[in-house]
Formats: structure tokens, C-alpha cells, sequence
């Protein structure tokens, strides 16, 4: 039985009260406590203070390239459908340049989970305005406030189809946890978006920020409407599982008896070389 | 009797002109004929006019031809067009009012018989107005002599679920056609000689390609529809789910490369295919795979550039992508098959060789290679086995004893031991940054200058099986010319035209493995040569690379053509003879 410190990576770099730390070790807690071991799961990250998580937490890991963590779990799930995959990233990262694929992710549905850091700013960069910034918000680039509105991302997920919305706060470690571990069990696509405070350069969306103003709910909503209705009364500053849909996931729907791991090396597959081979004759 | 035939169908966008030209070309293929074939299209669904060109010989050969023997008119535009091509005493089938045989002359003094058919009112008056292309298909064989039971095992085929009316209807077009034939035109009627029947594929270098990757083991493949690479996501995604794999058409094309790192860094033999601009977009994500060594196989089929460029239109301009695209610097394999039959087996090295060296493999086509179907004798499977380098299981991981497992270890061929995510004692990261043997982010010197070279100096020595084919012409030649990809049956032609008019005789090199050019092997063959490269692009991209890597700046040149179509023989061999008279 693998304990917190079996998952234990690279020695993390954040800067100290980062929200991050907290968001790892939810995760780290979440596979221990429904027993899986380190080698069961694979973290692809993308790029970004969040992106590390895939070093830091040691399970197998794919440090990927800006915005591409979605895809590039999406297929390691393809090639091993054995696999626990977790897809994990900053809000730069998935809802900027990244937002296409989280978009279809959303739709399509495969085994998987993303668990986006939000911390509505761009940390590495040191200070740059985000996707997730809100409106006037100040920032280097922004100096005369921010001019745009903030993308909404369960809203996004929810309305694309997506089979399991929730949203969580590092400050809120035992709800963020829970969040995790129905996130990894859901058969399907789960997004999970969680507020992680920049405490180097969001001077705005600080730990106090959240926990003045986040409502907590108990039960996912009944239907897709009921939860977006939600988001949008409470301006997206609502926690807990949003929605939860049972429903056969892409590899299921493919109905392929998958086969895709047994190349071995030795002669080419004769039969089925002469099979194949009628067709262009 | 003729050993050879040089045919061609031309109309609108939309009426049947590809399925017209198939048709032929299998019926000669059947017939026991080498068929080379070649397509021109435009990019929209219905109007334009495009065209399908066959010539089919009693020996083997590689090119579609330059000229034309029989050529049949769906549009006006068809002769407009084509009729430059025509070769002497050709036959020119036309729709008209009423039948009438007219022997004219094109522009440039070239004598044809124009041979004018209603060949709808013969359709519609046989109860299938759209039997119409079978009455043209029916003269053309029988101004050849073509046996129609060839022709209507065909028929049977495509119409058996459009029902037995159908099919005898078009057979019996088949038969009026053959009949108008000998009535009218039984002077232009010369039969092709019987040859035996071998035993031969008619297959396109996107069919070969894909087909390659599935003996290979490939199983996964992620793409996004593109000219003219679409076809081996497509004829892929009929064959993979037999086998337990899966082609997924994702939302774009870093998706598209993305998702087959994933499933090759989980274990699946796993490919992409595009042409350039999916290529330009890929770049990223190619240098993730070259940085994190992960093996993936890319399939680029090269169009007119650059952007958007002429979508539908030949040209083999990416050779600088291929090689140099992505920034900073990563281990790759560039490879570019010479013919068809070529396309098969380096699709199944790319796969060893991806594994093996664990790196991006770049695999070049080009439309004229990957849209045309060309006869190829049937593909030797025991060629290529199945090799995947230094995948290690986890008995084999086990004995490392490692807690978190040494992706990059260090190791004196620079390729590390790589286990898959899942196996209990290999638990390990994988990483776009840099990093250390542990795989952990590292921006210490000592270990960047290790790992630099560990990554960029494993590659060295790859090399597949025929990394280029050379014919010396029988010895000591004039010059040296040098090709890639679909121009090689135009350059073996022409070198024999030149030989026969004792212009120049020429040698013939032909390139299949661009990266790591195999240097030591080729130097002999072109030092001291006059270089003449033949090449759709305006730079002369495998110039510049064989100077780059060759001494051979003072005595090389590039023949290139950019103008969306692919060389004739007629237009090399003039450019040729211009070298060589400037030189003098």
C-alpha cells in the first residue's frame, strides 16, 4: 500500500504559500486513499509554475509543451487503456493556449482527468495577465487594467459535454481532496478547475479573496442548466461538484477490443499481411 | 501490335473522370501491364477540369508519361488542355451530336484522328444515361484490344449493389463502345501485345505508407484531414479497429501529433500524417518528442507551398521543414521513399527506427507519390522485421533497483534502457525540459552538455536498408542526376532518352534517406561529378543540402520546377541539354 511519501517526487520549487503545494498534496492523498500505487497513473503536465506537478509528484510523468497537456494525456489513454491519467496544467496553460483542446476534451469524453491550477495570473512569466485574469485587473501587460473578461472554464466544460464539472480551493484541502478522488473514479472526462492564489503577483484572488467569497455546494446539480445557473448567480465563485453524468466513456463507445500494446519484435504478421494485400490486387 | 499505351480521361470536377481513369488503369493491371498513373486536380468538389493520366507498358515503369496515344474527352477543355500532349496518329474521343471521324492537327503540327461519339444519346437510348463513361471506356479498349470480360469483372464489382439491371447495362455499354470502335475506327485499332500475368499490387504511396505502418505494428494514428495526406488516415481507419487500434481525426493538427506522442509514450506504435502546413503547426510538438525521446513517426506528404499555397498541386518544397523545423536542436530521421514500392518498407523502418534511436522519424511523400497508384510488384513482408529497440519490460527494469527509474540514463550509445508508464518497478519522467538522467528539470552545465550530446550524437549512425538508389548507367557518365521522391521514374527515363540520343550519359542518384545523409557513401558517388539535382522547389533545397554536407560547390547545379506540376521527362531533358551546351 503506497503511502504520501512513496509519492513524493522532485523537490517542488514554488515560492513558499503557493497554492500549489496544497493542490499536490491533494492529489498525492487522493491516489493514496483510494489505494492505488504510483505506477498506475501517468501525470502529463504542460508548462507553467503547475507544470512541475509532473515531477513533484512521483508517479509516471510527462512534463509536455505549453497548453498540450490535454492531448497529449488524451493519448496516452489511446495507447494504454489501462493507465490512470491525469492531465494537469495552469490557467495559461489550458484556458489560453490551450482552451481548443480543453474544449474538445470536454466532448469527446475519454477516461481521464484535468485538474487545472488557477491562479488568474501568469506566475512563471512573472506577472503577465491571464485568460483568467478578471476585468481591470493590473498586471505588466494590463497597466491600464485589464480590457478583457475572464473565460469562464466549468461553464466551458459543462456546456461542451463534459461528464464531470467540479471546482475546488487550495485553502480547502479535505473538500479539494474529495473533489479528486470522485474525479479520478468517474469513468469519463473530469475537469476539475481549483483556485490556487499567486502569492507573488495576484495581489487580488489572495486566499482571504476566496474564502470571503466562495459558496460551497453539497450535491452536483441535477442537470447541466440547474449548475450553469449556478456559476453564473454566484460569478463563478462556487465550489464543490458541479455535475456528474454517468455515461459510456469514448473507448467504450468505440466498441474496439484494444489491442494496441503487443507489438513485439520479430517477422511482420504474415496472415495478416496477405489479408490485406487482396484488397489491391 | 503495341507493347505500350499512353491514355487519358479529362472532364469536370464531378462527373466520374477519377472513376473512369481507376477503372482502366486496373483493367490493364489485370491485363498483366506495368500502370503508372498521375491525377490533376483542383481544389473545390465539382467544376474544374481535372484529369487522369495512365500509361501502362509490358515492362516495368515508374512514370505516367508525357505524352498521349488516346485521349478521352469529357469537356471541352480536355483537348484545349491536353492536346499539346498528344503523341503522332493519337485518337481524340469527343462527345458530339453525331458520329463523325475527322483526322486534324494540333498547333504544333501533331496529326490526330478525332473520333466524335453522342455518347449520351447512345447511353440514354441503352436505358442508363450514365452509362455513358462505359461507352468511352468500351472504344478505348477496343482501339487496344483490350479483352471486355476484364473490363466487366470490374463492372460487377463496383455496381453489385446497384443490382443486375445496372450491371447489364453498363456491360452492355461496354460492348456498343467496342462495336462503334470497330465500325467506325477499325484503322486506329492496334492490340496490345498479350503479357503474362504477374503477380503485382496496384496500390498509391498513401495506401503503401499506411500499409507499411500496419505491418510495422503501428495501432494508433491521430491526424487531421489534409490534401494529400488525408487517405492514410482514412484507409487506416478501416484497417486499424480489425487489429485492436484506432485512428482518431482530432480537432487540429497539434492534436494530431500530440495524441501519438501520448500513445507512444504509453507504448503503442503510433503515427501522424499531414502535408506542410499541418507540418509548420506540428513543429512544437515535434521537438517535444526529439527533446523528451519519445518515438513517433510523422507522415508529411508535401503539396504546393508555402501557407496555403496550391493545396491540390505538386511540389517538394518542405525538405528545409523536415530536416531543420522546430527550434533548438533535436536527434531526427528524415526519410523520402523513391518510389511506391519504397513507400511500404520505409514506413515499416521509420517505426524500428523511432524506437530504436527513440526520436521523431520524419516520413516525405509527395502528391505525385501519394495520390497515384502505380502497379509494384507484391511486397516482401520478411524484409523488415519488427524491431523496438531498447523497450525494457519490468523484469528487466526490476534489476536497476531504482525507486524512480533513469529515463535519460546515460549510456555509451546514448540511448537509454526505456521502460512504459504502468510497469511496477519503472515508475519514471518523462520531460520536455531539460534534465537530468532522472529525468528531473536540471540547468546544470556539466549535465546539459551531456545530455546535448547524448541526444544529438545517438542518431548518427541510423540508417535504413537502401538509404538511396544509384545507377551508374553502366559506368563512367557525363553527369550525375540527383533526385527524390516521385521524379524518379521521370530521371530514369530521361537519362535513357539522353543515352539513346547520345547526348550525355548520365548516372542516377536517388535519395531516400535526407537525415542523417549518409555522407561517407555518397561522396564517392558525386565528387569530382558534374551534380545536376532535379527538384520541385524554387531554391533547390537537396542542392543546398548536398553542398552543405559535400564538396561539391563548383560543379553542381538544380534543374527545379514550381509550378504545381511534376516534371515530364520532355522538360528535364531539355534543361539538361541547356546545362550542358551553357557549359561549353
Amino acid at each position: 500500500m503506497a503511502t504520501v511519501k512513496d509519492l513524493r517526487g522532485d523537490q517542488p520549487t514554488w515560492c513558499p504559500g503557493c497554492g500549489h503545494f496544497s493542490i499536490m498534496a491533494g492529489i498525492q492523498k487522493a491516489i493514496v486513499q483510494l489505494g492505488y500505487e504510483p505506477h498506475e497513473f501517468a501525470i502529463v503536465s504542460g508548462i507553467g509554475c503547475s507544470g512541475k506537478v509532473s515531477e513533484y509528484v512521483r508517479t509516471n510523468g510527462f512534463h509536455t509543451i505549453h497548453g498540450r497537456s490535454v492531448p497529449i494525456a488524451q493519448g496516452v489513454k489511446m495507447g494504454n487503456q489501462k493507465l490512470k491519467v491525469i492531465a494537469s496544467g495552469g490557467d495559461g496553460d489550458g484556458y489560453g493556449i490551450g482552451l481548443g483542446h480543453f474544449v474538445h476534451a470536454s466532448r469527446r469524453n475519454i477516461d481521464m482527468s484535468y485538474i487545472v491550477m488557477d491562479n488568474n495570473i501568469y506566475g512563471l512569466t512573472k506577472g503577465q495577465t491571464s485568460p483568467r485574469s478578471e476585468h481591470g485587473f493590473v498586471t505588466k501587460t494590463t497597466k491600464e487594467g485589464n480590457k478583457e473578461y475572464p473565460v469562464d472554464p466549468v461553464s466551458t466544460s459543462l456546456v461542451n459535454g463534459a461528464t464531470f464539472v467540479a471546482q475546488a480551493f487550495a485553502g480547502d484541502i479535505k473538500q479539494m481532496v474529495d473533489i479528486i478522488e470522485r474525479a479520478i473514479e468517474h469513468k469519463g472526462f473530469s475537469h476539475v478547475n481549483i483556485y490556487s492564489p499567486c502569492v507573488t503577483f495576484n495581489k487580488i484572488n489572495t486566499y482571504d479573496f476566496y474564502k470571503e467569497r466562495l459558496t460551497k455546494i453539497d450535491e452536483p446539480f441535477e442537470n447541466r442548466d440547474e449548475a450553469l445557473a449556478k456559476v453564473r448567480e454566484l460569478d463563478g465563485l462556487v465550489t464543490g461538484v458541479l455535475y456528474e453524468e454517468k455515461r459510456s466513456d469514448f473507448q467504450d463507445k468505440l466498441g474496439i477490443d484494444f489491442d494496441t500494446q503487443s507489438c513485439a519484435n520479430g517477422e511482420m504478421d504474415v496472415d495478416l499481411f496477405h489479408r490485406v494485400e487482396k484488397q489491391f490486387q | 501490335m503495341r507493347q505500350s499505351i499512353e491514355w487519358m480521361v479529362g472532364g469536370q470536377q464531378g462527373e466520374g473522370v477519377d472513376s473512369t481513369g481507376e477503372l482502366f488503369a486496373k483493367t490493364l493491371v489485370r491485363y498483366g501491364y506495368s500502370v503508372s498513373t498521375y491525377k490533376q486536380f483542383m481544389s473545390r468538389i465539382k467544376g474544374g477540369h481535372t484529369n487522369y493520366k495512365i500509361k501502362a507498358t509490358d515492362t516495368r515503369n515508374y512514370y505516367s508519361g508525357d505524352g498521349i496515344d488516346i485521349l478521352l474527352c469529357l469537356d471541352k477543355e480536355t483537348l484545349t488542355k491536353n492536346g499539346v500532349n498528344l503523341n503522332e496518329g493519337a485518337v481524340v474521343i469527343q462527345e458530339g451530336k453525331e458520329i463523325l471521324v475527322e483526322v486534324k492537327q494540333t498547333d504544333h503540327g501533331t496529326s490526330f484522328t478525332e473520333f466524335t461519339v453522342p455518347l449520351k444519346k447512345i447511353a440514354t437510348d441503352l436505358g442508363n444515361p450514365l452509362a455513358k463513361n462505359m461507352i468511352a471506356l468500351g472504344i478505348s479498349a477496343g482501339l487496344v484490344e483490350l479483352p471486355v470480360e476484364v473490363l466487366n469483372s470490374f463492372i460487377e464489382d463496383i455496381f453489385a449493389k446497384k443490382g443486375e439491371k445496372v450491371i447489364a447495362s453498363n456491360k452492355e455499354a461496354v460492348l456498343k463502345g467496342v462495336e462503334l470502335t470497330k465500325t467506325h475506327v477499325s484503322d486506329q485499332i492496334n492490340a496490345l501485345s498479350v503479357v503474362p500475368v504477374s503477380d503485382q499490387l496496384f496500390i498509391s504511396g498513401n495506401e503503401a505508407t499506411a500499409f507499411g505502418s500496419l505491418m510495422a505494428g503501428c495501432r494508433f494514428l491521430s491526424a487531421y484531414p489534409i490534401t494529400p495526406a488525408s487517405e492514410v488516415m482514412e484507409w487506416l481507419s478501416d484497417e486499424l479497429p480489425k487489429v485492436g487500434g484506432t485512428v482518431m481525426q482530432v480537432e487540429d493538427e497539434i492534436a494530431g501529433i500530440c495524441f501519438a506522442v501520448g500513445a507512444s509514450y504509453s507504448g503503442t506504435r503510433a503515427m501522424t500524417s499531414t502535408s506542410g502546413p499541418g507540418l509548420s503547426l506540428k513543429t512544437e510538438a515535434l521537438g517535444m518528442a526529439g527533446m523528451s525521446e519519445v518515438p513517433i513517426v510523422i507522415v508529411n506528404s508535401q503539396r504546393g507551398g508555402p501557407s496555403t499555397g496550391l493545396p491540390t498541386k505538386h511540389e517538394q518544397s518542405d525538405l528545409n521543414q523536415m530536416i531543420y523545423g522546430t527550434h533548438g536542436e533535436i536527434p531526427r530521421i528524415v526519410l523520402y521513399a523513391a518510389t511506391i514500392e519504397d513507400a511500404f518498407y520505409i514506413a515499416a523502418e521509420a517505426f524500428n527506427l523511432a524506437d530504436k534511436y527513440q526520436c521523431p522519424v520524419i516520413v516525405g511523400l509527395d502528391l505525385g507519390l501519394s495520390m497515384n497508384k502505380m502497379t509494384v510488384p507484391s511486397f516482401d513482408p520478411a524484409r523488415v522485421k519488427i524491431d523496438r529497440g531498447k523497450l525494457i519490460t519490468d523484469e528487466e527494469a526490476k534489476e536497476y533497483g531504482e525507486t524512480h527509474f533513469k529515463r535519460y540514463r546515460f549510456t555509451e550509445d546514448g540511448i537509454s534502457p526505456r521502460p512504459l508508464p504502468g510497469m511496477p518497478h519503472a515508475v519514471h519522467t518523462t520531460s520536455s525540459n531539460e534534465h537530468d538522467e532522472s529525468g528531473y528539470i536540471s540547468e546544470d552545465q556539466t549535465n546539459r552538455i551531456q545530455m546535448m550530446r547524448k541526444r544529438l550524437e545517438k542518431v548518427r549512425h541510423a540508417m535504413i536498408q537502401e538509404p538511396f538508389k544509384y545507377d551508374d548507367n553502366g559506368g563512367e557518365t557525363d553527369i550525375v542526376l540527383v533526385g527524390m521522391g516521385s521524379t524518379y521514374g521521370m530521371i530514369q527515363e530521361t537519362i535513357k532518352q539522353l543515352n539513346e540520343e547520345g547526348v550525355v550519359s548520365a548516372s542516377h542518384l536517388h535519395i531516400q534517406q535526407l537525415y542523417p545523409l549518409p555522407t561517407d557513401k555518397l561522396e564517392p558517388l558525386l565528387t569530382g561529378k558534374r551534380v545536376v539535382t532535379v527538384e520541385n522547389n524554387y531554391h533547390g533545397q537537396l542542392l543546398q543540402l548536398l553542398k552543405q554536407h559535400m564538396p561539391i560547390h563548383n560543379n553542381a547545379e538544380a534543374i527545379t520546377q514550381y509550378d504545381g506540376d511534376p516534371f515530364t521527362v520532355r522538360t528535364i531533358a531539355k534543361q539538361v541539354k541547356e546545362l550542358i551546351s551553357w557549359q561549353r
